[in-house]
């Protein structure tokens, strides 16, 4: 282990950590250009090198653009990647009042604090961890998407049902296209195009990101207020206090994108909405919540951050990858002649061992360039006049849902479903319940139809569902976070009033 | 060098945006290889196989993109509004290719996708957890005889070559079973390894990466393979059965012949490389050479050997 140590800080593997972050977060902090991208495109440049070195960078592009995937969500309100959802909840709101120093700076803080998390769980527990990825069959899969629907109950901030209606949009529009199970075609009105479905990341950008410009054509403020009596600072002494006084809400949420990493198919995006929802609950100042509170960005990005180290274990441990990132990453360990396993870690620890530490090194090193990059981020953001600024994104909207698959028909997606994003939110219907609703919908749908065709097969269809003790925790979960939302306290009050 | 521009201006000054040029130096730049399925699974990873030679061969790069969705589909039915100047070229995949277009409307037709050059294929396999109670292949058949419907089958999508398999295998074994599709393979063998499902419907990749946490039971070769030496072929077994995944790669239909031969060349050239063929054996793969000028012959002969199990999916 020493000498894995040793190898992760030779110079070379440093600066490659380095640059590796850097490029992750100078890329994921660009709407529409994500994580899986990023690694997807540097991979063939790690060919050439030492399968630990090539390791290294692929992990630190890794860790460096989920992080850059809160500056787009904190300075206008559109997630980088799925996995900031939550992060713009409160982190835009802080941003609008002038606080976006301090938002960036408590992102960047949360991102190292979970990565570390994440990365140590790797480092020494990966092959009794990877368990939970086995224990998490069909039918756990269809609860732990409507546990992640439950959530809209408590994000959607006392309007209940504008948020149940905007889940329901985002259901019936994760049907479109070729479904995964039974094959059949739904919805495409006989566009070819849309066999597909509805694409996650042009969706994002859609929903988020093009009524944020529209709203910024429209209105005459500026986009971000701008605090008069100094410019933008790092604020690190202010965040180290709040994350000092949020410790426990830290390492909960990192424990639970820790925990989410590990399960595959459900990544950053539900491990940010669950610590959120449970920051939200604990919180004393839970009204605080989505008008920019501080324990909303911690959470969110502890948690998604912590996913990263989480995700490598089942991808390292079982050779089943923990995220789209990782898929990638698997890939290239193929081609470096890495055989992933249980005997990975018997075997060739020595690599597995400079691997974890290079990633424990990159979330170290994403510190100093986190609080450096999102600094500059933040001043150009706040100093752009609107006249340029509007142009700017709305070309990087452009670029981000054409790049991810170079087609033309997501840019199209994005700008219909932007315009209507834009709509809906007139009538006070929000982006996240409809986004959440067309991540969690194939994970529920495919989950339920595998665990009624396993429990037909094995002639207790009852039993699959209801009968299986993580299901029954998570449905119990689920019972929870309804009843503490309010929600049917507020259906009780209409009977009081008559 | 100077005629190619000349024709080239010539041809835009005529309105033929995409203009094929006979070109004899092709490729003269970088080619975009397109994968129809997420990053991570076999096709993108004996692309990634074959990029790191790639340049050794035609002196270019070449660019990786992945166009996922639909099983394959929503690439292949984008292929032909491609530049038909061999700059894109894509993977492509059988059964998929002949099975989506006979069972629905996918926007494309076989036709449409015909491979340059077919070169490997991953043979079906039947992997079970290492602690299952199914020892060898007779073990699962004999429990699917007493209990009709009661295994399952776990494998990649629907009407995929997983299902396929399932349903011929079960087809001749005499037996019934369910077919339980997810959204890939890697989430396919999530569900073996947990023990959700009986038995994994899959391919020999998938066995390799498992490694010791699984065993084969049977896999669908002419003759057993090195990586698995004590596993049986279904032929050995009694079952006239040899099918998996065979990868290919095409390009858009009106491509010249020339520049279609040239293609099928340099992926033949790929093969031929010894480093490259020890990296696919290692990980499961099966080489396979069908050449261009061979592809006509070998498309009938797959659709032959479909024919059966499509009727019977069409049944479903």
């Amino acid at each position: 282990m020493l000498e894995a140590l040793l190898n992760a800080l030779s110079p070379g593997n440093l600066v490659l950590a380095l640059l590796g972050v850097i490029a992750g977060t100078m890329i994921g902090a660009l709407p529409g250009l994500s994580a899986t991208m990023a690694v997807a495109v540097l991979v063939p440049f790690t060919f050439t090198m030492e399968p630990s070195s090539g390791l290294i960078v692929l992990g630190a592009i890794y860790t460096g653009a989920i992080y850059g995937g809160a500056y787009s969500a904190i300075l206008v309100n559109t997630p980088g990647t799925p996995a900031a959802i939550a992060t713009a909840m409160d982190g835009f709101p802080m941003a609008k009042r002038g606080d976006g120093d301090l938002a960036v700076t408590l992102s960047c803080l949360g991102s190292v604090a979970g990565g570390l998390v994440g990365a140590l769980a790797l480092l020494f527990l990966a092959p009794p961890l990877s368990k939970i990825a086995l224990a998490f069959g069909p039918v756990e899969y269809f609860w732990l998407a409507i546990f992640g629907l439950s959530l809209i109950a408590t994000l959607s901030r006392g309007a209940t049902l504008l948020g149940l209606i905007g889940g329901a949009i985002g259901l019936i529009l994760s049907c479109v296209g070729s479904a995964v199970v039974g094959g059949d075609v739904r919805y495409t009105f006989g566009q070819t195009a849309l066999l597909g479905g509805i694409p996650v990341i042009p969706a994002l950008i859609g929903l988020y990101c093009v009524p944020v410009l529209i709203d910024m054509v429209i209105r005459p403020e500026a986009h971000l207020e701008q605090r008069a009596e100094r410019m933008a600072g790092f604020r690190l002494i202010e965040a180290l206090g709040l994350m000092w006084r949020s410790k426990f809400n830290v390492v909960r949420s990192a424990l639970i994108g820790t925990g989410v990493g590990i399960i595959p198919a459900a990544g950053g995006s539900v491990a940010g909405l669950v610590a959120y929802s449970e920051a939200r609950r604990s919180s004393r100042n839970s009204d605080d919540f989505g008008k920019g509170a501080h324990d909303g960005i911690i959470a969110s990005e502890a948690s998604n951050s912590a996913t990263v180290g989480g995700g490598f274990i089942p991808t390292l441990v079982l050779g089943i990858p923990g995220t789209p990132p990782d898929a990638i990453i698997l890939g290239a360990l193929l081609v470096q002649g890495i055989r992933t396993g249980p005997q990975l870690f018997t075997q060739q620890s020595d690599i597995v061992f400079t691997f974890t530490f290079g990633l424990i090194i990159a979330t170290l090193l994403m510190l100093p360039t986190g609080l450096v990059i999102g600094r500059y981020a933040y001043k150009l953001i706040v100093s752009i006049p609107k006249t340029a600024l509007v142009p700017a994104i709305a070309f990087l909207t452009f670029v981000g849902a054409y790049a991810i698959e170079a087609n033309t028909v997501h840019v199209l997606i994005m700008v219909v479903l932007g315009i209507l994003g834009w709509l809906a939110a007139r009538v006070g219907l929000e982006a996240s319940p409809i986004v959440l609703g067309l991540i969690l919908g194939p994970i529920a749908e495919a989950g339920f139809v595998q665990g009624w065709l396993i429990g037909g097969a094995q002639g207790d269809r009852l039993g699959m569902f209801f009968g299986r003790p993580i299901s029954l925790a998570i449905i119990a979960l689920t019972i929870l976070t309804l009843v503490s939302s309010g929600i049917f306290k507020r259906a009780k009050q209409p009977k009081e009033v008559a | 060098m100077k005629k190619v521009l000349m024709a080239a201006i010539a041809g835009l000054a005529v309105g033929f945006s995409s203009v094929a040029i006979a070109d004899d130096s092709y490729p003269s730049k970088s080619i975009t290889y397109v994968i129809p399925y997420n990053p991570g699974g076999e096709s993108d990873v004996t692309a990634r196989f074959q990029e790191q030679f790639w340049k050794d061969v035609t002196g270019q790069d070449v660019v990786i993109q992945y166009k996922p969705g639909a099983g394959g589909a929503t690439a292949w039915s984008q292929l032909g509004g491609f530049d038909a100047d061999g700059y894109t070229i894509m993977n492509v995949n059988f059964p998929h290719a002949i099975l989506q277009p006979s069972m629905k409307d996918v926007g494309y037709q076989t036709e449409d996708v015909i491979p340059a050059y077919v070169f490997h294929y991953t043979p079906d396999a039947i992997v079970v957890r290492a602690d299952s109670p199914y020892q060898t292949l007779q073990d699962l058949i004999d429990f699917a005889k007493e209990n009709p419907g009661a295994l399952t089958f776990g494998g990649s999508g629907t009407n995929s070559a997983n299902h396929l398999a399932a349903v011929r295998i079960s087809e001749m074994a005499g037996i019934k079973t369910t077919y339980v599709p997810f959204s890939g393979s890697a989430p396919s063998m999530a569900a073996v390894l947990g023990g959700q499902i009986g038995a994994g419907m899959t391919y020999t990749t998938q066995g390799v990466k498992a490694g010791d946490q699984v065993r084969v039971l049977a896999i669908a070769t002419e003759e057993r393979v090195d990586i698995f030496p004590d596993v049986p072929t279904f032929k050995e077994l009694g079952f006239d059965y040899v099918a998996g995944a065979y990868r290919g790669v095409t390009l858009p239909k009106d491509t010249p012949t020339e520049v279609r031969e040239k293609l099928s060349d340099i992926i033949g050239q790929i093969n031929a490389i010894p480093a490259f063929q020890q990296q696919m054996q290692e990980n499961g793969y099966v080489l396979v050479d069908v050449p261009s000028s061979d592809m006509e012959a070998w498309i009938e002969e797959r659709r032959a050997d479909y024919a059966a199990g499509i009727e019977i999916l069409r049944g479903n």
